[in-house]
């Protein structure tokens, strides 16, 4: 009796996630694989390959594979610094909340801040021409393309990052280097041995979530673009608006390869963080 | 060598962290030619619409955490006081909104709640503004539940649940007088992650219609010049606040805890 109504006690929980989660996503997913008359259909899949969806797929893939890579190497060397490059202990503190603030520094202000930057009479465009004599739009530069969206990504891209790899570092245990040492390790031998191989599963769990996080950002890339870069979630956003591929049930088919996208690389995520909490106990 | 290759890495990377900040900060005062000034502020702040949207935005960003209380709060102490075996299911599902994009998830909105379905939440502008706010209860679902769940950690749950039956409790009051103050510090710090997610959100908004701080910002964003820098330094200065508030909050409730 006692444990037959316990579930009572989650069930405003339940009904919120069902109608405003779950419903709504395996709507979209349904709708993925019916045509207008509601039956069964691949067709919709089928029409993922067209050229300027394959190209956008592409695109945002692209992207988010630059700004991921990008972001874990930097965002891993600024966390290494800091817990083992023998820089001083005051510094993680700030870096850390930094890190804070700053992943959650995306979406329409950030591109404002980079085109206040990089932009055309940006200050550090301005700069390295009266300075330097360097014109970056003259040399091909564009801070609407693909390296300027890359290079905004990683302003939330790295201090994600960071603050995933911490802990991870923070738990390489000093007796596994002071081991390595006694039996004659270099540095180098070090972390292609033993520190590496430990973090692997940590560094792909890290860029998969950084790739998902990039791929599914809308606000930064329309802000700054507007919809001269037809990357996945712009075109979506246009078809969401207007069906600018007229036919809705592609955008539907669309929406859905997001889903596909992105739910891999959280799975990897998953899958990557389960192994490395092996090490950190 | 390895203090060269750490400065180098933290003195990138802090370049590549500032100058965005410099260069809005300093386009941002670039209005008046010749001269620094606060010009692009003073207009902004002058804007009726300015003002109107990011009242709404706040509203809406408190509403989201008061809904984001009342539903997490309860599930996470009922699951951990009696139904523990449902803690990765319930787990499962607050992890969704970080896997679901938010485009996705306000499209089947989109398509569920329209004017010709059962729920016709879209067809008043009080049925779209319930429903951006379910949707930002959703977004800020994962930071939320995480925070108080681990708030609820500390904390003996059943103990105290029993001490206060034993005192003649009832439901209501244990989670409402007894629980929640335990876990105010968690509650806090997802309270202001809700905050900074939702105050500035553009892709619910702008699907759904609604005159929000996000679409507005864009919108002035592709129509002005300076504006823009000066409404990404409030921004900034408004996440920053966020954050801040938040570290020190939960500093002061570990104070507290180890006080004790």
């Amino acid at each position: 009796m006692r444990t037959g109504w316990n579930w009572l006690g989650v069930l405003p929980f339940f009904v919120f996630a069902v109608l405003f989660l779950v419903l709504p996503t395996m709507n979209i997913v349904i709708g993925a694989f019916r045509n207008p008359q509601g039956e069964f259909t691949l067709a919709n899949l089928a029409g993922l390959s067209a050229p300027r969806i394959v190209d956008s797929f592409a695109i945002s893939i692209r992207i988010s594979l630059a700004s991921a890579a990008l972001g874990c190497l930097v965002g891993f060397a600024m966390a290494a610094a800091v817990v083992m490059g023998g820089v001083p202990a005051w510094l993680k503190a700030p870096l850390m909340t930094f890190s804070g603030v700053a992943s959650n520094f995306a979406g329409v202000p950030l591109a404002f801040a980079f085109i206040a930057t990089l932009g055309r009479v940006g200050l550090v465009t301005m700069l390295l021409r009266q300075w330097f004599g360097i014109n970056i739009y003259a040399m091909g530069f564009n801070l609407l393309s693909f390296w300027g969206l890359t290079l905004t990504y990683l302003f939330f891209q790295i201090p994600l990052m960071i603050l995933i790899i911490t802990p991870a570092l923070e738990g390489l245990r000093r007796e596994w280097r002071e081991a390595a040492e006694v039996l004659g390790a270099s540095t180098g031998q070090y972390w292609r041995m033993v520190a590496l191989p430990i973090l692997f599963p940590s560094l792909l769990g890290a860029f998969a979530l950084l790739f998902a996080n990039s791929f599914g950002a809308v606000a930064t890339a329309y802000a700054l673009t507007g919809s001269s870069l037809s990357i996945v979630p712009i075109m979506l956003f246009a078809q969401i608006r207007g069906d600018v591929l007229q036919d809705p049930h592609l955008g539907y088919a669309m929406a859905f390869g997001m889903i596909v996208v992105t739910g891999i690389a959280n799975l990897a995520y998953v899958i990557m963080r389960s192994r490395a909490e092996r090490w950190m106990r | 060598m390895k203090r060269l290759w750490s400065w180098g890495a933290i003195i990138a990377g802090a370049l590549y962290f500032l100058l965005p900040l410099i260069g809005t900060l300093e386009f941002s005062l670039r209005m008046r030619r010749g001269e620094y000034s606060l010009d692009a502020y003073r207009s902004v702040l002058a804007d009726p619409a300015f003002r109107a949207t990011f009242g709404y935005s706040v509203a809406m960003a408190l509403l989201t955490i008061l809904l984001g209380v009342l539903i997490v709060v309860p599930t996470a102490y009922w699951v951990r006081l009696r139904l523990p075996r449902l803690r990765p299911v319930i787990e499962f599902i607050t992890l969704l909104p970080l896997v679901i994009p938010a485009i996705v998830v306000v499209f089947g909105y989109i398509r569920l709640y329209n004017t010709s379905s059962l729920l016709p939440l879209t067809g008043s502008a009080t049925g779209t503004n319930l429903l951006l706010l379910c949707g930002y209860a959703t977004l800020a679902l994962p930071y939320m539940y995480r925070a108080v769940d681990t708030g609820l950690s500390t904390l003996d749950v059943r103990s105290l649940t029993e001490a206060a039956q034993s005192l003649g409790a009832g439901w209501v009051r244990i989670i409402g007088n007894l629980i929640l103050p335990n876990v105010m510090g968690a509650v806090m710090s997802g309270a202001f992650l809700s905050f900074a997610i939702v105050i500035g959100e553009f892709t619910m908004a702008a699907l759904l219609n609604r005159p929000a701080f996000g679409p507005y910002m864009q919108l002035l964003g592709a129509n002005r010049a300076y504006e823009p820098a000066a409404l990404a330094v409030i921004a900034f200065a408004a996440t920053w606040g966020c954050m801040g508030l938040m570290q020190l909050i939960s500093r002061l409730a570990s104070v507290r805890r180890t006080a004790r």
